[in-house]
C-alpha cells in the first residue's frame, strides 16, 4: 500500500486542505465545489493590444470545448469525462481528488474588446483564448478656420 | 526578502490533485498537471518516495499585466510512498493534455496468490 507524504511547503498544501476542508464542511464553500470559482482555474492579463486568458483545463478533448462571447462576457464551457475504468470491482480507489463533469466559467471582459478576433489554442491541458482590443480611437486636432 | 525567504518562495508549488486506484496487477495514479509538457515533466524515486513535479510552461507577452489571478505558482510537485510490494523498475508514465498517467505494477512475489491445499 502506498500513502501521500504531505510535502514540505506549507502553503500549497495549505491550499489543497483547504479545498478538502471547504467540500467537507459544506459551509465556506463555493457552491461549485473544487476549486475556488470552479473548474477550470483562471488566470486573466492584458496588454493594450488585447485581453489573454489562460485556463488550466487538464484532459479536455478541444471539439467538446466551448467558448463563447455575449455582451461582454465570455463563457468557457464543456464535459469532462473521466478516464478512470468504469467497471471498479476488482480495483480500490484509494484517492478520487481531480474533477470530471459538466463546467461552465464566465468571465466579464473590459468594454473595449473586438468579439470578431479571438482565438482559442489547447495545448497540455491549457486553453489560451486572446481576445483583440479594439483600437483606440486617435484623438484629432480640430484645424481653426 | 531575506535569503531563506527567496529560497522559500522559489520552492513552492501546486499541489496537483490525484485519483489512485489499485487492483491485484498493481496501482495506477493520474495526476492533473495542466501546462506541464512532456519535457518539463519529472518522476522520480528516491528510495521509498515517488515525486512527480513540473513547470508549467507559458510563454507571455513581457507587457502584460495580470488582472485576476487563480493560479498563482507555475509549477506543481507531490510526493508518495511507495511500499514494498511495487516494482519500481517496471513504472510506466504517459503525459496527454496536461494529466499524467503512471501505472507501477507489483512485482511478482507479491502479487495476490491463491494458495491450493492438498488433501492430507
Amino acid at each position: 500500500m502506498y500513502r501521500s507524504l504531505f510535502p514540505g511547503d506549507l502553503f500549497a498544501d495549505f491550499d489543497r486542505l483547504q479545498r478538502v476542508a471547504e467540500r467537507l464542511s459544506g459551509s465556506a464553500g463555493s457552491l461549485r465545489g473544487y476549486e475556488r470559482g470552479g473548474f477550470p482555474q483562471i488566470n486573466v492579463g492584458g496588454t493594450q493590444e488585447a485581453i489573454d486568458v489562460v485556463a488550466f483545463a487538464p484532459g479536455l478533448d478541444p471539439a467538446k470545448i466551448e467558448v463563447n462571447v455575449e455582451r461582454g462576457v465570455l463563457t468557457l464551457s464543456g464535459e469532462r469525462a473521466s478516464d478512470l475504468p468504469t467497471d471498479l470491482k476488482q480495483t480500490s480507489l484509494h484517492q478520487h481528488e481531480r474533477f470530471t463533469g459538466k463546467f461552465s466559467r464566465a468571465i466579464s471582459l473590459p468594454d473595449d474588446v473586438d468579439p470578431e478576433r479571438i482565438t482559442a489554442k489547447y495545448t497540455d491541458g491549457l486553453l489560451l483564448i486572446k481576445i483583440q482590443r479594439k483600437q483606440a480611437v486617435q484623438p484629432r486636432r480640430v484645424a481653426i478656420q | 526578502m531575506s535569503n531563506n525567504q527567496r529560497e522559500e518562495r522559489e520552492n513552492q508549488a501546486l499541489v496537483p490533485p490525484v485519483d489512485v486506484i489499485e487492483d491485484a496487477n498493481g496501482i495506477t495514479l493520474f495526476a492533473d498537471m495542466p501546462g506541464v509538457p512532456k519535457d518539463k515533466l519529472e518522476v522520480s524515486i528516491d528510495a521509498d518516495t515517488l515525486t512527480i513535479a513540473g513547470d508549467v510552461k507559458l510563454t507571455l507577452d513581457p507587457n502584460m499585466e495580470a488582472r485576476y489571478v487563480e493560479v498563482h505558482i507555475p509549477r506543481y510537485r507531490r510526493s508518495f510512498t511507495l511500499g514494498q510490494e511495487l516494482d519500481r523498475a517496471r513504472i510506466a508514465a504517459e503525459l496527454k493534455n496536461g494529466v499524467l498517467k503512471l501505472v507501477i505494477p507489483k512485482s511478482e512475489k507479491a502479487k495476490p496468490r491463491r494458495i491450493e491445499i492438498q488433501a492430507a
